[in-house]
């Protein structure tokens, strides 16, 4: 069966999934169907969108980058007059799983980091339960440096 | 409750240039604006003009209070310390035909006793602006028309005349007024109320529902709008006088305005509008903007716009309508105040001030009337030497908040104290946000500084008051 | 005034600025960066998302750590960084370059270089810039604006966001204001193709099942005080059409409608500006029309990657050191833009030297070719898998293939 072939009969398959993948700039558009242990991909120009697709259905996963909010050595919170940022950057030490982004962002808006903090500190260690970690980004003492 | 001679409904130009000229005297007077700040009404968008005096016949009143009023400027910018300049107006004609309207123009600008004006010949036209359309057949040139800051002008007259007494309230809109005795009792609608013997309606746009309110002569104010593009003043088109058209019956025409600040205005449209809140542009009447400023100026371009905006004329018959009313006591109305509003706005302040006179107001002249306001240093005026000075003095001129106008910390907080603290009111005050980023760098700079000065939340941060909140919620 | 005398003057404190300045002082000069805001890192600082450094770090960093680098090295090599100092005017004056610029604790100062490199980044393009219609409400901001307000003031700008524009900022910031817990309700593109990189449609788009309008125009902001709404208008074959308009109920229109070279204060000091990239004309040692002052970074075209940008502005570094030091290309070549290229910078190629172009296409295609020709005749030829707008090429120029090329050669870069 021709590569156009397998695709189109998939398409009335309720298990096909469309995606474009984006490993690299060529952006092709992948159709992925999943019968029990069989795994199809179609549409991909090279072995690494079959990867990608793979992963993509099986384990996607995220880098997540957010803000925590900052907090002053005296425990205050920066106001208008303190010319320091009231967030602090923090991000994912690894992709994190996407089903489970929301629960790990709705985490991180309640977290308050200390000033002075170092950007590769650790916010969180084995988020969720999940082995990856949440470091903060951006150096900045208590005076907003 | 507050009691006061004279109250004033409306602090646009005219309302502004009634209340300092009322402050001259023993008078307690009351300016009542219904919006967060002064001037945010017809007084911030138009086209920035001190006409030169041949549009109208000196038969009309307009034309009579447009005369007189050019000629006080320069004694105003003095006083006031507003952008200023007369740069000289041109009316460009295009085709031999034109040149019979020219003509009249020229003959009314005579007979209205306009110093300077000429007729020109083609080669004079390119002369006096060599970015003219070389097609120009000839035109009309008024070396005294000029340009200046409306809002800036406004903002002058109203700090003028509180630091002559006068008492401005904003956000207070007129919901109903009733008499008393001798008195006029004026409500707000958020409940506030002041009593005052004489009463000045110029509130614009609402003239008709405020001479109602009062029981006074029933009129419609049919809003006209007038749309603009402001070119960055990068702009390679920018002319050195004001280009206006040979005018129509109905409007002036499409005008390329140098303005005082370096950008160039184009504009306005005439047509009216849908409500006196229709402030919207439309993409056919920007397209016939670029159209018609192009035939006088070939080299505009689109590429040079930063902004688009539209302004409503407060349109009411032919002429202005400045008059003791008939209907209600002590109740003096400023209608229909249109081009050349601006430019006869002076006048206007003075011919009320007689009409209250005329109506039995008591004039006795303050021997403390101080007629000079406190000029502000402008970074973006100052040489490298000036600006150090300034900087030792003031420290925050030294941080640049708005790179694009150069207009420093030290302004803002000047803007701030002045009572204006919205980022409009910062923005018709000092430039900042007017330039070619719109605001993109600076916003956040101008939110946080407004924080600091005034201990507003976020949430209490708008654009221009009302509900126009900048930030929806914190994280 | 304070006056001051270094062998170069950095402005901008971004990632061009400090690379440049970083490359400088390896080569033994005096340099001092002039930074206007209150931190080195420019707009890295607000990108707080991840994707930065894969070239020059090997590694995927966000904004800040991507900056935090470049700032170690500068604070380490003990190079001058004066913050909160505003660039006034460059100045030729004297045979010698002059920076004045202002500052709250120093006020104006006066600074003599030998090489001054411009590194000012760009600025986005606005409501006014692509004339979008309709009533003045607050809600309407360029993203990179609300990219501040929201990762650094902790600020949320509105919650009901339609993004017009799919260029990567407004991308990003659909997938930031929906983790920020607002719903975006669209992506407006005027193009048939998204103006973003296809990784930033997968991941801030589809993930969310945002819908991407493309073909599509705002026409109208509707809204008195706050934005309530906008019309969208769908393009065929290049013409509106009004009668399929549709309105999408909204508080909030984010801009990402390209960025533009920051360059007002060339401009001013009489730089020659290219209006293909409205940055500065360079030659091929990436100095300007002003002898002495160089351009990096985005200044001096809009690049896709920082990685690029430090490229770009060590080799500026590198040039302005041996400028300092005397040396002048004795003869050289201009380089055109051919078919499906914009623009190709620098514009001047020198044959004694290896030479770094880089070059923007007009075209989306697939299996093609760029060409390097001297006088009609391809000289060197890579193929490119891939090709789009969105992306810049970059090619390596060599004595050899400019060995046949004569002072009066016609040199072009062309897509075929």
């Amino acid at each position: 069966m021709s590569e156009r072939g397998v695709a189109d009969e998939l398409k009335s398959s309720p298990d096909v999934r469309r995606m474009i993948c984006i490993t690299c700039p060529l952006g092709c558009h992948l159709e992925v169907s999943v019968h029990d242990d069989t795994f199809l991909v179609s549409g991909n120009r090279c072995q690494r969108g079959e990867a990608y697709a793979r992963e993509e259905v099986l384990n996607p996963r995220r880098t997540v980058t957010a803000t925590c909010a900052a907090v002053l050595p005296d425990g205050r919170h920066p106001g208008p007059s303190d010319g320091i940022p009231r967030r602090v950057p923090v991000r994912t030490s690894q992709p994190f799983p996407r089903e489970r982004i929301q629960e790990l962002l709705d985490l991180l808006h309640t977290m308050e980091i200390q000033l002075p903090v170092k950007s590769g500190d650790m916010v969180v260690e084995n988020a969720l339960g999940t082995g990856i970690d949440v470091i903060c980004t951006r150096s900045l003492d208590a005076s907003g440096r | 409750m507050e009691r006061y001679d004279v109250a004033i409904v409306g602090a646009g130009v005219c309302g502004a240039n009634i209340a300092r000229r009322l402050s001259q005297y023993e008078l307690d007077t009351a300016l009542l604006e219904k919006e967060i700040d002064v001037s945010l009404g017809t007084s911030k968008a138009n086209s920035g003009i001190v006409h030169g005096g041949f549009h109208d016949n000196i038969r009309t009143l307009k034309a009579r209070l447009e005369l007189r009023g050019a000629l006080m400027f320069d004694r105003l910018h003095e006083e006031l310390d507003f952008p200023f300049e007369r740069c000289g107006i041109l009316v460009a004609a295009f085709h031999e035909d034109e040149m019979r309207a020219i003509e009249q123009l020229y003959l009314q600008g005579v007979e209205n006793g306009v110093i300077g004006i000429e007729m020109c010949s083609r080669e004079r036209m390119l002369e006096l602006e060599p970015k003219l359309n070389p097609d120009v057949v000839g035109g009309l040139h008024a070396p005294s028309g000029g340009i200046l800051e409306p809002y800036r002008f406004v903002f002058s007259l109203v700090e003028s005349a509180r630091k002559n007494g006068v008492q401005v309230k904003t956000e207070f809109e007129v919901a109903a007024a009733r008499r008393d005795g001798d008195w006029w009792i004026i409500t707000a609608t958020d409940g506030r109320e002041l009593a005052a013997r004489y009463v000045v309606n110029s509130a614009g746009l609402h003239a008709d529902t405020v001479s109602a309110a009062f029981g006074g002569e029933r009129f419609t104010i049919r809003p006209r709008k007038g749309e603009y593009y402001l070119l960055d003043r990068t702009t390679k088109a920018k002319p050195s006088k004001v280009i206006f058209p040979v005018p129509t019956e109905v409007s002036k025409g499409i005008l390329v305005i140098p303005t005082v600040e370096g950008t160039v205005l184009l504009g306005p449209t005439a047509s009216p509008a849908r409500d006196k809140q229709d402030f919207a542009t439309t993409r056919d009447q920007l397209e016939h903007i670029l159209h018609s400023a192009r035939t006088m100026i070939p080299s505009i371009s689109e590429n040079d716009v930063i902004t688009s905006f539209a302004g409503l004329r407060a349109a009411y018959g032919d002429d202005f309508y400045i008059a003791l009313s008939r209907e209600a006591p002590a109740f003096v109305q400023v209608a229909g105040i249109q081009s050349p509003g601006l430019t006869a706005s002076p006048a206007i302040g003075e011919y009320v001030k007689d009409l209250l006179k005329e109506a039995g107001l008591k004039l006795i002249e303050k021997r403390t009337w101080d007629p000079y306001v406190h000029k502000v240093p402008r970074a973006r005026d100052a040489d490298p030497y000036q600006l150090d000075a300034l900087v030792r003095e003031e420290a925050a001129y030294g941080d640049i908040v708005c790179r694009c106008e150069r207009v420093s910390e030290a302004e803002i907080v000047k803007a701030i104290r002045a009572g204006h603290t919205t980022l409009d009111g910062i923005k018709y005050y000092t430039r900042a946000q007017m330039g070619r980023c719109q605001g993109g760098f600076c916003t956040y700079k101008i939110i946080r500084i407004l924080m600091r000065e005034t201990g507003m939340r976020y949430d209490e941060i708008t654009k221009r008051g009302g509900k126009s909140r900048i930030l929806e919620g914190e994280l | 005034m304070r006056q001051a005398r270094y062998d170069a003057v950095v402005i901008g404190g971004g990632a061009a600025g400090m690379a440049a300045a970083i490359e400088l002082n390896r080569r033994g000069h005096s340099v001092a960066i002039l930074e206007r805001e209150e931190t080195l890192g420019g707009i890295l600082m607000q990108c707080i998302h991840n994707g930065f450094g894969l070239i020059e770090f090997n590694e995927e960093l966000s904004g800040p750590e991507f900056a935090q680098r470049l700032e170690t090295q500068v604070r380490s090599r003990g190079i001058s960084a004066f913050l909160c100092t505003t660039v006034l005017d460059i100045r030729e004056e004297g045979g010698t370059r002059a920076v004045y610029c202002v500052s709250p604790a120093e006020g104006v100062s006066r600074i003599e270089a030998g090489a001054v490199l411009l590194a000012m980044g760009c600025r986005e393009r606005n409501r006014g810039n692509i004339r979008i219609p309709g009533t003045r409400p607050a809600g309407v901001y360029t993203a990179g604006l609300a990219q501040r307000l929201v990762n650094i003031e902790g600020y949320i700008p509105g919650k009901d966001v339609v993004i017009v524009g799919s260029g990567d900022i407004g991308l990003i910031m659909a997938r930031r204001m929906t983790w920020a817990g607002c719903k975006v309700h669209a992506v407006i593109e005027i193009l048939p193709y998204p103006s973003g990189l296809t990784r930033n449609i997968v991941q801030c788009l589809e993930d969310f099942g945002i819908p991407l309008y493309l073909s599509h125009l705002v026409t109208d902001i509707v809204g008195e005080d706050r934005v309530e709404g906008v019309e969208v208008t769908p393009i065929e074959q290049g013409a509106l059409m009004h009668d399929k308009a549709f309105r999408i109920l909204c508080d909030t229109v984010l801009l990402s409608v390209g960025l533009v070279p920051e360059n007002e204060l060339s401009r001013a000091a009489g730089i020659d500006i290219n209006p293909a990239t409205n940055g500065p004309v360079v030659d091929s040692m990436l100095m300007t029309s002003m002898p002495g002052v160089f351009a990096c970074g985005n200044v001096l075209h809009v690049h896709d990657l920082v990685d690029y940008v430090v490229e770009e502005a060590r080799r500026a570094g590198a040039a302005a050191s041996e400028w300092l030091a005397g040396y002048r290309p004795e003869a050289e070549i201009r380089v055109k833009a051919g078919a499906n290229i914009r623009y190709v910078l620098p514009g001047r190629l020198n044959p004694a030297r290896e030479n770094r172009l880089y070059m923007r296409p007009l075209i989306v295609r697939n299996d093609c070719r760029l060409e390097l020709k001297v006088d009609g005749k391809v000289v060197r030829s890579i193929r490119k898998a891939h090709v789009q707008p969105s992306e810049m090429l970059s090619m390596v120029v060599t004595q050899a293939d400019l060995a046949q090329a004569g002072r009066d050669s016609v040199v072009e870069i062309a897509l075929a």
